[in-house]
């Protein structure tokens, strides 16, 4: 009777060895198609068969030749450099607003919230024919900056995650901070956020990623100047119709080199993900 | 009742509970959802009344200066010692008459008809024709907006002025010192923390979220559509005529068509979406978990790498090896099949494929997100449930999905919400096609509310309709949400960490 139930749980555990393998298999197996005809050197857009039959670096290399049409090294730089300006404004403003609504106490602080809920819930694009004249009025169309205050205007409405981190640290430390003198700005920067690393660490990482995922925005603000794309919008002009038979392997290896850096950072931020969203995300 | 007591009821006793608490419970939830909006008007108008109450007392009970600061603002804190804060409240004041002169008030004043009159020529005195601007219908409804917004800031901080003012008066008469620009300045970093600390987001959020929220808001009350587009010719409002025409099913290619088919395919895609990645990322994450299984992290790193490719990319991908050509279809000509065309065949076809595709998308992150609250559902249950000879199969439709909707039942219905706003999933794979029924207006079979509200204003330019259709759209996602939020636990005991 014991010898079967162990055999009934090694079976059951196989199975889910085999499900899990499967499954794996399914999930990563897009992504190993994407490495591997990066690399291949024959056929245009579609091979008809599964595993490239040649590799070379010539994809990779023609991304960084200037050809005229698509200069990807700049955007490349352009991605990084709004990235991390919109990454620094968004975070501050997101840990402000976060940590306001959390710990301060003040009259209209429950109204603050809601219409910063409410305001959150209408469909982000509705906005962007207004933003596109707002941003021309201010001669800011077809630059960097533009992009910059887009992604980072309205982050400080993305308060919900961080500020349910904040509810989490127990309110005795401010007082006991208080008892002995200290203002509420050296109690924030002094006592809670040295405690709340994994939520800044999940806030600067949405917020560094976020520009490196958008292509919407880019081309409503860019319109035809290519030298200030950002890398998802290059890509996705690769394989429009017009380029995709000549650009389709490149579309790939630059596909490649935009993800590399973005998944070693979020492997390595991964345990700070989940930390920071199951302690403020869902508490029930 | 807790978990354990409706675990234990029978499923006749189960469904009676559950029936009557819906029942007995929604009066109660619509009531206090509608009493909180109530309110919220009700604080905003009592706030107001109070404010004008108060501004009228102070001036009659304040004294010459104090009524002097009614009109030049930061008179009162001058003569008072605070000089500082004086200057500032006149900087304010000024700034404010120079923009409305400037440039306010002449949009302000073309606010009610939008622009009357085209860019024209005309033959001057010396018989030669000249050019006469026209107007612009939709810059006249931008800046009119932007210089409301002003108007309505300037007025806050007027009515603080004054306040301000009899405050000063009255310390001054107890005898006591006003404080110095310093003290107040010192202030902001602890009694007034909070100003400090909302004011720039809350100014940066104003100007590049409110400002074209209004607009848009606006747009949809006026026949700004691709007839109308400015400069070369003007739009006005029309009330509700937009929203008549959302509505409005008439035979053909219509408006009102396209969005009673978007909305039962939006909701029939936001129910798929939401529960198909909730179960397999649940099922998954219990298999990831189970005690004896080993190499965790390998197998939690193999579905959660998906989420780190950015999503563009990883959409992107798929598209590609979904085409008629690509390399699925070569692997299913590997088996003997005939090629499928995912995207371009029937509406079916291409609708399956893309909650398919949005699984593969979305099921690492629930695993990420619920393995944590899984671990917390108590082991006795399960062993229990086990010594009466329950299987894998039926622990998990008794025991966890229970638990786990009982739990997070908010959680859901935010990921409910964020599916009907899924635009990146439907524009990168199929945009919208296939294209086979002709009444669609300016939309295909896989189109969500929001890809179409985006397809009208980039490619048809019918920027009023698309207006309408976003506030639609918010208006239930807002409902939602709200009523979820209100009566969760999160939102109820805020305080209980404090």
């Amino acid at each position: 009777m014991i010898k079967s139930y162990k055999l009934q749980r090694t079976i059951a555990d196989v199975v889910i060895y085999v499900i899990l393998a499967v499954l794996g298999i399914i999930w990563v197996s897009p992504l190993v198609w994407l490495l591997l005809h990066s690399f291949r050197a024959e056929g245009g857009v579609t091979v008809p068969y599964v595993f490239p039959k040649q590799f070379t670096l010539d994809n990779y290399k023609a991304l960084f030749q200037k050809n005229g049409v698509f200069d990807y090294p700049r955007w490349f730089l352009n991605t990084f450099v709004v990235a991390v300006f919109s990454c620094i404004i968004s975070t501050l403003s997101i840990l402000m607003v976060s940590y306001t609504f959390s710990r301060l106490r003040f009259k209209s602080r429950k109204m603050f919230i809601n219409i910063g809920m409410v305001l959150g819930m209408f469909p982000g694009f509705m906005t962007m024919i207004a933003l596109y004249y707002l941003l021309k009025a201010m001669n800011l169309t077809q630059t960097l900056p533009a992009l910059v205050i887009c992604y980072s205007a309205g982050s400080g409405l993305g308060f919900a995650i961080s500020k349910g981190f904040f509810d989490t640290i127990p309110r005795a430390l401010d007082e006991a901070a208080t008892i002995d003198g200290a203002t509420k700005n050296q109690i924030f920067w002094q006592i809670i956020l040295p405690m709340s690393k994994p939520i800044l660490v999940y806030t600067v990482l949405t917020s560094f990623i976020g520009p490196w995922c958008d292509f919407i925005l880019v081309r409503i603000i860019m319109g035809d100047k290519r030298d200030n794309y950002t890398v998802a919008m290059g890509l996705q002009k690769m394989i429009d119709k017009e380029y995709t038979q000549v650009y389709f392997k490149q579309f790939l290896s630059g596909s490649v080199l935009v993800a590399i850096p973005i998944t070693i950072l979020f492997l390595r931020m991964q345990n700070y993900y989940v930390e920071g969203v199951t302690a403020g995300g869902v508490k029930g | 009742m807790t978990f354990i007591e409706y675990r234990s009821l029978t499923p006749a006793q189960r469904v009676k509970y559950k029936v009557t608490e819906f029942f007995s419970l929604l009066p109660g939830r619509l009531k206090v959802f509608f009493a909180a909006i109530g309110k919220f008007f009700k604080n905003i108008g009592i706030a107001f009344v109070e404010g004008l109450k108060g501004y009228g007392k102070r001036f009659a009970a304040g004294d010459m200066s104090t009524k002097l600061s009614y009109l030049v603002m930061g008179f009162g804190n001058f003569t008072r010692g605070q000089v500082g804060k004086g200057i500032a409240f006149l900087a304010v004041e000024i700034a404010y008459i120079l923009f409305m002169w400037n440039f306010g008030l002449y949009y302000l004043n073309k606010f009610d008809t939008l622009g009357t009159q085209l860019a024209h020529q005309e033959m001057g005195a010396n018989g030669r024709p000249y050019m006469v601007p026209g107007d612009n219908s939709m810059l006249i409804l931008l800046y009119g907006t932007l210089a409301i917004l002003i108007t309505i800031v300037f007025v806050a901080i007027y009515v603080a002025n004054t306040k301000s003012a009899y405050e000063a008066e009255l310390n001054h008469k107890a005898g006591k010192k006003n404080l110095t620009l310093k003290e107040e300045l010192a202030d902001f970093l602890d009694g007034k923390y909070h100003v400090t600390l909302l004011s720039i987001p809350v100014l940066l959020i104003s100007v590049f979220t409110i400002l074209p929220l209004v607009f848009m808001i606006l747009i949809a009350f006026t026949n700004y559509d691709r007839g109308h587009v400015p400069p070369g010719n003007l739009f006005t409002w029309v009330g509700l005529q937009t929203f008549r025409d959302v509505f409005k099913v008439s035979e053909g290619a219509s408006k009102g068509y396209t969005f009673v088919e978007l909305t039962k395919w939006t909701i029939v895609w936001a129910i798929f979406a939401t529960f198909s990645n909730y179960i397999v990322g649940m099922v998954l994450a219990l298999m990831i978990n189970k005690k004896s299984i080993k190499f965790k992290a390998l197998w939690r790193t193999l579905f959660v790498i998906t989420i780190a490719v950015p999503q563009f990319v990883s959409l992107l991908l798929m598209r590609q090896i979904l085409q008629v050509d690509g390399p699925l279809n070569v692997i299913l000509g590997y088996l003997g099949h005939e090629p499928i065309n995912f995207f371009n065949s029937t509406p079916l076809v291409a609708r399956t494929a893309v909650i398919v595709v949005n699984m593969w998308v979305g099921v690492p992150y629930t695993i990420l997100q619920t393995s944590g609250i899984l671990m917390n559902i108590p082991e006795d249950l399960y062993e229990s449930a086990r010594i009466d000879g329950a299987t894998p199969v039926v622990q998990f439709f008794q025991i966890t999905l229970p638990y786990m909707l009982f739990v997070t039942t908010p959680y859901l219905i935010q990921t409910f919400v964020g599916n009907i706003n899924n635009f990146n999933v439907i524009y990168l794979l199929t945009n919208g096609g296939p294209n086979k029924d002709a009444n669609l207006y300016q939309a295909g079979q896989t189109d969500l509310l929001v890809t179409w509200l985006f397809k009208l204003t980039m490619d048809s330019n019918d920027y009023n309709t698309a207006a309408a259709v976003g506030i639609l759209v918010f208006i239930v996602c807002a409902t939602l949400s709200l009523i979820t939020f209100n009566l969760s636990k999160s939102s109820r005991n805020e305080e209980e960490f404090s």
